[in-house]
């Protein structure tokens, strides 16, 4: 089998060589190659088909694909990005349209011909003026409004924004919401174990009503701020549909605030997907399961949201044993805050004294 | 090893010619350490031919991945052993190796040394009027130093386990610790190594480049007379010279974060269960390192071949390339802007916002020069009488690709925008097409146009033409609809997309590239049969094929060492007199002199004519260094 088909691949090499040969021993015959030959022509006539068949493909699949190649978007900013992207589709479309369509069309229109001659025009200092401002000011036009969206975008969030740690580390990412307090407690790289994955610091009171989850929850209409972390190498926090994307780097945090604009329920009716469902991928080579890092994001009514987040159980209360690492002056307060003061207090005891015995 | 056998069959082409002015040598002197600035040209360009076909065929490899996922790769097993799992797939870690090193190689190996290295050595000397190098010493210094930094690199992806695999960029801490993965262990090592030398290389050859274009010009070679070639390669050399010791830095600094302990990019690392002792560093200050030079890289592969382009456009028009002085400007404007927007790649890095918009205000100004460019290249085809040699065809090429590529470029230096695009096909899509294929095609249009000045045989057109239209629609067909792909978000170095609900679309599209990848590789291998055939069998090449103007085409059709056997040519006018009103010819070389045009001469041209008789002895000098 093997041997056919190099024999095969043998013969079609010979047989295309030959033909070179035979081409090329005729073309000696016929003389040399005039510049205004056949091939010129037969080039000239191809860049203008080139053109037009390529050109028309393009504007029929950016029409027909349009929701194929664009995704919905569910944030309020990603509204205006998507318009700064049009708003640049259109004016960049042109100039592609018409640069295209004159660097395939000139050399058809002026391909060779024995005994015209070229027009000898070397220079026009006005010419080249213009078109050295037309492109500023389209620019300019274009750099204005993109800072602009930019600032906005960059601008610290809001005071009231839902405060959640995302952590990436290889292959996947950890959750940390800020709890009832709003405030995310600190964290520190050397802390981190099994039952610390993170590494919160317990000794800051914020962390006590810190909770973790296994999907990211964020209510529809309020901004959510995202703490980005890193915990050995880079990684990147993009969700496609928020047109949201931000590094994670070990060493400090980062962060990106949007507003979902649309619960996953109502993006499934738009859809038509039932099973629809917001994610987030990593865009920074972090090695070799990279293409791996999925998290899913649930948009939800806020009274829907704010109902999950009361009935979450905190760090502490899911692993009563890091109270260990809380300072004894602050263990009452750890205890209320986390929601273990719901277990009676002889309890409480116990099962903190059991777990730093772990 | 395969790049040293070719070596010596290239010597044994070069030895069946005559040649007029040979310089006493054997063979080793002559073609294998030589000093003529022809020979090592021809030297990189061959080297950089092989590295361009092993790039290539490591992209279709991790294509066939991403095209047809499902398919059984047991039948690469021979040639990538382990890498192969038993199911017949790619490995995946492998697959990060092969993105990373067709990134590498392509970006230095082919795009950097193949073609800087080969048309600033050929072209410089036989453009400006010189017998050589300034240094050919160091010039041969440039292309070993290469050529150890390739043995270096090729040997990386024999080790067990892997090439370097963090990407082109290799951003640490992923580059910079062998327990995140396997490829930055061993092979990061030799990767880093081989671009050490690799910039020697380039520093080496960029200080002869620039020292060449001051101070050997022949009698009349102002500056404003200069070839756009050579302005092009004169701004290329400056920003390598400028831009890779910062590389080397960089490279440097991780070296010993790698080896010694440091913590210049290391901080805050828990990894494999493991809290690392490594504090204070900063992964950014890499980045910044890195595309510092980065960007200014991208300008280092695409000016020449603009260069390239600017004169073989302005001698197939047979008009003059319009707005010289303006795409002087363009070029100088590009090399300033190219050293202050590189942190146009790490908008969402973490990098301060503000910072974020300087770049984006600077990065959007870099448009307008390019858009001069594209503008006097029609404006030089408007009304001109074009042939279609398959060198045109490909510059023609080159300038389509320069301006989709380009406006995508606007999307993307807009920092709002590139929130989504960052890192998604989009990207890929766009630097693709206009870096490396746009450099790619000058590449390929300087081999078509130079090969009978190189070998002083003429390559066969018509397989000239079938190579270009296969290239031309190949390579669009791959990277064209990789904006559609990134537009919906798809993110690049993804081995597969399977896991994600939003990315299972396009697998027709994706199927499609992969396609027109092979064919496109596949449509190579015409040209390296046109090539290596026509070194030996091609038709011999008249004196001036292209009725060009520029000084290589005075030198006999074999140029020994020194390039012209008498004189060297005086210079009296610009390379761009195509079709000038009156003149018998549709061109005028550049050492004819205003006397001898008088029907064709315009008023402040016979004013010069006074100048010209007082020049004879000021080349003298030059004569007795031969």
């Amino acid at each position: 089998m093997k041997v056919i088909v190099i024999a095969g691949i043998v013969l079609i090499v010979v047989i295309l060589f030959l033909i070179f040969r035979i081409a090329t021993l005729v073309g000696i015959l016929k003389g040399g190659e005039k510049r205004d030959g056949q091939s010129n022509q037969i080039n000239a006539l191809l860049l203008l088909i080139f053109i037009i068949v390529s050109g028309s493909v393009l504007l029929w699949y950016a029409y027909t694909k349009y929701d194929e190649y664009t995704l919905p978007v569910a944030s309020e900013h990603g509204v205006i990005t998507d318009n700064l992207f049009w708003v640049t589709t259109l004016i960049t479309g042109f100039v592609f349209i018409i640069t295209q369509a004159l660097l395939f069309y000139f050399p058809f229109k002026y391909q060779y011909k024995e005994g015209r001659k070229a027009f000898f025009y070397p220079d026009n200092n006005m010419i080249e003026m213009l078109w050295t401002i037309i492109p500023a000011i389209a620019l300019a036009i274009l750099i204005f409004y993109g800072l602009t969206v930019w600032n906005d975008i960059t601008d610290e969030a809001p005071q009231e924004a839902e405060r959640i740690e995302i952590l990436g580390h290889q292959f996947a990412w950890k959750l940390r919401y800020s709890g009832r307090d709003n405030l995310l407690g600190k964290h520190d790289y050397r802390l981190i174990m099994a039952e610390n994955p993170v590494g919160v610091d317990f000794t800051d009171k914020n962390a006590f009503d810190d909770f973790s989850a296994g999907q990211m929850y964020v209510p529809k209409g309020r901004p959510v701020e995202l703490r980005i972390r890193a915990r050995d190498v880079l990684h990147s926090v993009f969700a496609p549909h928020f047109r949201l994307k931000m590094d994670a780097v070990p060493g400090m945090v980062t962060s990106f605030w949007f507003v979902p604009t649309k619960t996953t329920a109502e993006m499934r009716v738009e859809t038509g997907n039932v099973n629809f469902n917001y994610e987030i991928a990593c865009t920074e080579i972090c090695g070799y399961g990279h293409f791996g890092m999925r998290m899913i994001v649930i948009v939800v009514e806020p009274k829907e949201f704010d109902q999950w987040k009361a009935s979450q159980e905190t760090l502490i209360q899911r692993e009563p044993g890091l109270l260990k690492y809380v300072s004894e002056d602050l263990k009452e307060l750890a205890r209320i805050k986390s929601g273990l003061t719901d277990i009676q207090d002889k309890e409480s005891e116990s099962v903190s004294v059991a777990g730093s015995n772990k | 090893m395969a790049t040293a056998e070719i070596h010596i069959e290239e010597g044994h082409s070069a030895g069946g010619h005559e040649h007029d002015h040979d310089h006493q040598g054997n063979f080793w002197t002559k073609y294998i350490f030589s000093q003529d600035h022809k020979v090592i040209a021809k030297q990189f360009l061959i080297s950089g031919i092989f590295w361009a076909l092993l790039g290539g065929i490591l992209s279709v490899i991790f294509r066939l991945q991403l095209g047809f996922p499902d398919m059984n790769l047991m039948w690469l097993k021979p040639f990538l052993g382990g890498w192969i799992t038993e199911a017949g797939k790619l490995d995946q870690e492998f697959y990060l190796a092969l993105v990373t090193m067709h990134g590498t190689i392509m970006v230095f190996f082919v795009l950097t040394a193949g073609l800087s290295g080969t048309f600033s050595n050929f072209l410089i000397p036989l453009q400006v009027g010189a017998r050589d190098m300034a240094s050919g010493f160091l010039n041969m210094l440039s292309y070993w130093f290469f050529f150890l930094s390739s043995v270096v690199m090729f040997s990386s992806l024999f080790i067990s386990t892997g090439p370097a695999s963090g990407g082109w960029v290799i951003y640490p801490p992923l580059s910079a610790l062998p327990q995140a993965m396997s490829g930055s262990g061993l092979g990061m090592t030799l990767w880093l190594v081989a671009m050490a030398l690799f910039i020697i290389s380039t520093l080496l050859g960029g200080i002869n480049y620039v020292t060449t274009i001051i101070n050997l010009r022949t009698y009349g070679m102002t500056f404003t007379r200069l070839p756009l070639t050579i302005w092009a390669f004169f701004l290329t050399a400056v920003i390598g010279i400028l831009s890779f010791p910062v590389l080397f830095a960089a490279a440097l600094l991780l070296i010993f974060d790698r080896s010694f302990g440091t913590s210049f990019y290391l901080t805050d690392i828990y990894i494999n269960g493991e809290a690392l002792p490594n504090s204070g560093g900063s992964p950014i200050l890499f980045q910044h390192l890195f595309w510092f030079l980065g960007h200014p890289e991208v300008y280092i592969v695409l000016l020449p071949a603009l260069g390239i382009t600017s004169e073989i456009i302005s001698t197939n028009s047979r008009k003059p390339i319009f707005g010289y002085r303006a795409m002087v400007g363009s070029l100088l404007a590009i090399t300033f802007l190219s050293f202050v927007v590189w942190a146009h790649h790490m908008f969402v890095t973490g990098m301060n916002p503000f910072l974020g918009s300087i770049f984006m205000l600077l990065t959007l100004i870099i448009a307008v020069p390019s858009a001069v460019k594209v503008f006097n290249y029609l404006a030089t085809l408007w009304k001109g009488n074009i042939v279609f040699t398959p060198a045109m065809l490909f510059s023609i090429g080159l300038v389509s690709y320069f301006i989709s590529g380009g406006l995508t470029g606007i999307y993307l230096g807009n920092a709002a925008v590139d929130i989504q695009l960052h890192d998604t096909y989009y990207v890929v899509a766009h630097f693709h097409i206009v870096m490396g294929s746009a450099s790619f095609f000058g590449m390929l249009a300087g081999i078509y146009h130079w090969f009978p000045k190189m070998f002083g045989r003429m390559l066969d057109n018509r397989l000239g033409y079938i190579h270009f239209w296969l290239t031309f629609v190949g390579v669009y067909l791959v990277f064209f609809p990789m904006h559609f792909i990134g537009m919906a978000g798809f993110p690049r170095r993804y081995y597969s997309f399977t896991n994600f609900d939003a990315f299972q679309s396009f697998t027709d599209l994706n199927m499609l590239i992969t396609i027109a990848a092979i064919i496109t590789l596949a449509a190579q291998f015409i040209f390296l049969f046109n090539f290596f055939y026509s070194i030996f069998r091609g038709r011999p090449a008249p004196a001036n094929p292209w009725r060009s103007n520029t000084l290589e085409w005075t030198t006999p059709i074999h140029p020994g060492h020194g390039n012209w056997p008498g004189e060297i040519p005086h210079v009296y006018r610009w390379p761009y007199d195509y079709s000038k009103p009156g003149a018998k010819e549709d061109f005028i070389p550049q050492n004819i002199p205003f006397s001898d045009t008088m029907e064709s001469n315009l008023p402040e041209e016979n004013e010069l004519i006074k100048l010209e008789g007082a020049d004879s002895g000021a080349i003298k000098v030059d004569d007795t260094k031969h």
